[in-house]
């Protein structure tokens, strides 16, 4: 084998080191942005029907069931938000859904695998909910696919889930991905 | 000769002690069978979780292997300690007594979760490279082998020595 054969083969190992490390930089580049997140695993419920499902309502507040919610999002429509009481980061998304239900988006609760402090919970950081779902057992939120709280979906008129997130409402997710969604469905 | 004889009646220094190459080869067969009453460690704590029939809970514990806990996202369903996880266990179990197929019951859980739901993930496009990649590697490997090995049969025999290069050889090895 002459030399120069062999110094173009010893370059292929480098060239796809190369390779590996700049997809590997853009993919950092865009977690930093935020156009990819490797914690989102997607739900298939995206582009398909709310599952059914009816649960009691918490407190004074009514509960709902597929049908009270399709009906209701036929009007408007409408997010879902699954939080809970000991959840940390549904505390730090508090004030965001406050605002959304200010500025007039429905906002449907439910409130999952909840416990005893649910009450001082709405207390401390406001209740933006119309009606407020009690899954005490969270099946319901399996049939959601949804995996920790919290997590909140926009159901549109046809009863259609159309956007999803994981993972407490921020400032740029609202102006970003929440605004746009809520604007594609009025 | 019987594995009782390592019965607890009996101290633990006379076993040692009383080791004849026998009770040696006994006492080995009897370590060895020990491996297999160790069984997985599964998260699976709680005897009420699971299945009074060992069949069936067998097969849930196949099931739920297969199956990715949400929350801790590199364990599997049966290892894991979380709520979730519990919880997608006991569907498990009360969908396999219910007689589903484990490709009935890993199906509900694709249908909430994903194939992301799922350890080891279904042939397709996104996984092409995932599947494929060791016979592509054969393959290339095999071609590649195939196009040299041709090449040096094709290649033409190399010239005979010169006189003066049959000198030198001569002179090197010291042989005529």
């Amino acid at each position: 084998m002459s030399v120069t054969r062999r110094h173009l083969l010893a370059l292929v190992p480098l060239g796809l080191a190369g390779a590996a490390g700049v997809a590997f930089w853009r993919m950092l580049d865009r977690m930093k942005v935020g156009k990819f997140d490797p914690h989102d695993i997607g739900n298939p419920l995206v582009g398909r029907p709310v599952p059914n499902f009816s649960l009691p309502g918490l407190g004074d507040k009514p509960g709902f069931d597929a049908a009270a919610l399709r009906a209701a999002a036929a009007k408007q429509p409408l997010l879902v938000n699954f939080y809970a009481s000991w959840c940390i980061p549904c505390a730090e998304e508090a004030d965001i859904l406050g605002s959304l239900a200010a500025q007039g988006v429905l906002l449907w609760g439910v409130a999952y695998e909840e416990k005893d402090t649910w009450k001082k919970y709405l207390e401390q950081y406001g209740d933006p909910y119309q009606r407020l779902a009690d899954d005490r057992n969270g099946r319901v939120a399996i049939d959601w696919g949804v995996y920790g709280v919290p997590e909140t979906f926009l159901i549109d008129r046809a009863g259609i889930v159309r956007w999803h997130r994981a993972g407490p409402l921020t400032p740029d997710a609202v102006r970003d991905e929440l605004q746009p969604a809520l604007r594609a469905v009025a | 000769m019987p594995l009782n004889c390592l019965s607890a009646d009996r101290p633990s220094k006379s076993l040692f002690a009383s080791f004849s190459s026998e009770k040696e080869d006994s006492f080995l067969l009897f370590l060895f069978l020990l491996l297999f009453l160790a069984t997985p460690a599964l998260a699976v704590s709680d005897p009420i979780e699971m299945i009074p029939n060992p069949k069936l809970e067998a097969r849930a514990e196949v099931i739920g292997s297969q199956l990715r806990c949400l929350v801790c996202q590199n364990e599997s369903i049966e290892d894991s300690q979380a709520d979730l996880a519990r919880e997608l266990r006991k569907i498990v179990r009360q969908q396999v007594v219910a007689g589903k197929t484990n490709q009935q019951v890993i199906a509900w859980m694709v249908a909430r979760y994903g194939n992301f739901v799922r350890l080891r993930p279904p042939f397709m496009a996104s996984t092409f490279f995932l599947y494929a990649t060791p016979v592509l590697g054969l393959l290339i490997g095999g071609l590649a082998a195939w196009w040299g090995r041709r090449r040096a049969i094709e290649a033409p025999a190399p010239a005979p020595l010169t006189p003066a290069e049959q000198a030198r050889l001569s002179e090197l090895t010291g042989k005529l």
